[in-house]
């Protein structure tokens, strides 16, 4: 049995230890072992294929992969919303002492789900009920799991639109989603999120679909929120750039796997797999010079009804070699570093070669 | 809003303007049987005629019939006399609508009553055995003729040559205020008859409008707050997929308010749509008129009143 005896040591707001989330304490979320899989027309989709994380309290994880990685479904499926939707679940979910979430019968989760964990979706306009105003909206999700008065109900969500930075909350209460503007719209789903007072918060590309001006405020509220109420954040998202400012450990996602964890400056300064050198090498960088040319990873991600044999990666790998198609890397740590995990078939020294040249290449491009 | 009710209204003036032209057009200049000679009746002689004609104004110039007909049309609300009895054509609707009314309005509740509860069941439980033979049904009674449907329930349950003898059978209907009883239990084959095929229609409407709708971000959205699924389907699915089902609602009634011929014939049940009927066998021109143009009134009505609802059911339309 995980979780039930759930320490409170952890102190909102303090310094991120980085490697806590390693530490003797009971994370606050442990997904082990975690399949998802849809039964389609075309055949059985295996979208998240069996992987595992742990997460400590106030600690924020980055989950990062194309669209069609197993992201998002893997976020979905720890507030049991895959299996709403039709999908088989296995594996085992541990979270603050509720045991495993996936065996959890549907009336206990509903009141975890926004209540103890709480998300906030990609698309805010199509998130929140159009026909609904916002403030009715968040006194349904306040009333979902407290006994109050809709009166006392509609004043928290006031103080709460007034929380997330929505000017006016007073009179924002009574607008529609169509007449807040896109950043409002998030704001107005992350005060929805924090009504339950979340330990956890899932934020599933919370800023793909804003304005870019507005992704970094929405951002910054996220991270002041993390810290003012010591929440723990996993931030879905396929831009690296996102989560280099608020994870603390990063996860790579491809083609349903985590493929590299590692706390997030490793993951920047000393990458291990050659997927995650790609995500690296297509982020443009301010300071380098402008006819730098930002070097896509060739090819798409793999069709989920049609994965390739042995390393998922492999058609797509610069580096592969023919016994790569035949068998199936899984993931270990890498010698000597027991929070790096990579599944790679290269060698380790190998790789170190390869990245340092990549590194030293990029170096001189932009030095010339 | 104000200015766009008003201006609303006075396009449905105009087109009710245009429809009572049209139905001057249809019925007076296009070549038909010759009223004055339906009057005379068998063996009239030629004066008689003639006399008839001057007195049903039919020998003046088109248009000045045309312009005594909108005159009194829009200023007394005079649709003439019939040519078969010779009552006002106003007075024969007035008498009529309260049959017509009391079908639609209780066939119209049954039908929504039974097909959207129906609708959202097999929207939930879709493709599964429940589904498919809902929708079976459903597609038995939209392609089911009603006037075939009224006469297998007639042959089945009516009290006169019923096989089971249930219900009232064809021509028992009474005035409610006349005899209340006898109004309900007479209404029950035609309100069931009329109800099953718009009732199959609105239930693979809901199912169709429910299923799209369980599919937006806003549906996981209300399940990720941890509201009961209940709540989530009802509050957030049906609140959303019945709009567009409401308005189709309104024009179906409207259309149905101008009489529904087939099942008031075969009840005989004096409405409107018998009116219409038994007008239409005589060539009885000032009641087809007249059915007509209420028709094409309920028709506009139906649809301004949609229009207006529309904008207080979806919050995103704002008329200006």
């Amino acid at each position: 049995m995980l979780g039930t005896r759930a320490g409170r040591s952890e102190i909102p707001g303090s310094p991120i230890g980085k490697d806590a989330a390693r530490g003797d304490e009971e994370p606050l979320l442990r997904v082990e072992d975690l399949r998802v899989s849809y039964s389609t027309e075309d055949g059985l989709v295996q979208a998240v294929d069996g992987i595992s994380y742990e997460l400590a309290r106030g600690h924020t994880l980055g989950i990062v992969g194309e669209s069609g990685s197993g992201k998002t479904v893997a976020a979905l499926s720890v507030l049991g919303l895959t299996r709403a939707e039709g999908a088989t679940v296995s594996g085992q979910i541990a979270f603050a002492g509720h045991g495993d979430l996936l065996a959890l019968p549907e009336p206990q989760l509903r009141a975890v789900r926004g209540n103890e964990i709480a998300m906030v979706f990609q698309d805010p306009l199509s998130s929140l009920h159009p026909m609904y105003r916002v403030g009715a909206q968040i006194v349904e999700a306040i009333r979902a799991h407290r006994e109050i008065t809709k009166s006392a109900a509609r004043a928290r969500a006031i103080e709460l639109l007034d929380l997330v930075g929505i000017p006016e909350p007073s009179v924002r209460v009574d607008s529609y989603p169509h007449e807040l503007s896109g950043g409002q719209r998030q704001r107005a789903m992350i005060a929805m999120a924090l009504s339950g007072e979340p330990k956890l918060l899932i934020a599933d590309e919370p800023t793909t679909a804003l304005d870019v001006t507005v992704q970094a405020q929405i951002l910054a509220l996220l991270s002041r929120l993390q810290r003012e109420r010591g929440m723990a954040l996993v931030l879905v998202t396929h831009d690296l750039g996102v989560v280099a400012e608020m994870a603390d450990e990063i996860a790579v996602m491809y083609a349903g796997r985590i493929v590299e964890h590692a706390p997030a400056e490793r993951i920047f300064e000393v990458p291990e797999h050659p997927y995650t050198w790609g995500l690296l090498r297509s982020i443009p960088t301010l300071d380098g010079p402008r006819e730098e040319l930002l070097t896509p990873i060739p090819g798409s991600p793999p069709s989920p009804l049609a994965l390739p044999p042995g390393c998922r990666f492999h058609p797509r790998c610069p580096y592969s070699e023919p016994e790569h198609a035949r068998t199936d890397p899984t993931l270990a740590p890498v010698p000597g570093q027991p929070d790096h995990e990579v599944a790679c078939l290269l060698d380790p020294d190998v790789r170190r070669r390869l990245w340092s040249e990549l590194r030293a290449e990029s170096t001189q491009r932009s030095a010339t | 809003m104000t200015g766009y009710v008003i201006r609303r209204l006075l396009w449905g003036v105009l087109l009710l303007i245009l429809v009572s032209a049209l139905t001057f057009v249809l019925f007076r200049i296009l070549p038909t049987a010759d009223p004055a000679r339906l009057r005379a009746g068998h063996s009239a002689n030629p004066k008689v005629i003639a006399e008839i004609r001057a007195n049903l104004g039919l020998n003046k110039p088109l248009l000045t019939q045309f312009w005594l007909y909108m005159k009194g049309l829009f200023l007394h609300f005079d649709l003439g006399y019939s040519y078969y009895s010779g009552a006002s054509v106003k007075s024969l609707i007035f008498g009529r609508l309260p049959a017509t009314l009391s079908l639609t309005i209780g066939s119209a509740i049954i039908w929504m009553a039974i097909g959207l509860p129906i609708g959202i069941f097999s929207a939930l439980r879709r493709r599964s055995r429940t589904d498919r033979s809902a929708m079976g049904v459903a597609l038995l009674f939209i392609s089911a003729p009603e006037y075939w449907l009224g006469l297998i329930v007639l042959y089945l349950f009516a009290a006169d040559i019923g096989q089971v003898k249930v219900f009232p059978g064809s021509g028992s209907y009474a005035g409610v205020t006349a005899d209340p009883g006898k109004w309900l239990t007479s209404l029950i084959l035609p309100w069931l008859v009329l109800a099953a095929g718009f009732a199959a229609v609105y239930a693979r409407l809901m199912r169709g409008s429910l299923i799209e709708t369980m599919g937006e971000d806003y549906i996981r959205t209300a399940r990720a707050k941890g509201l009961p699924e209940r709540r989530v389907v009802m509050h957030h699915g049906v609140r959303a997929a019945i709009t567009p089902i409401l308005t189709i609602f309104a024009l179906d009634v409207g259309v149905l308010l101008g009489g529904a011929v087939l099942i008031e014939t075969v009840f005989d049940i004096p409405g409107i749509g018998r009116l219409n009927y038994d007008a239409i066998t005589h060539a009885d021109f000032p009641i087809i008129q007249g059915t007509v143009l209420l028709a094409a009134l309920f028709i506009i009505v139906a649809n301004i009143a949609v229009d207006i609802a529309y904008a207080y059911l979806d919050p995103r339309v704002r008329y200006s």
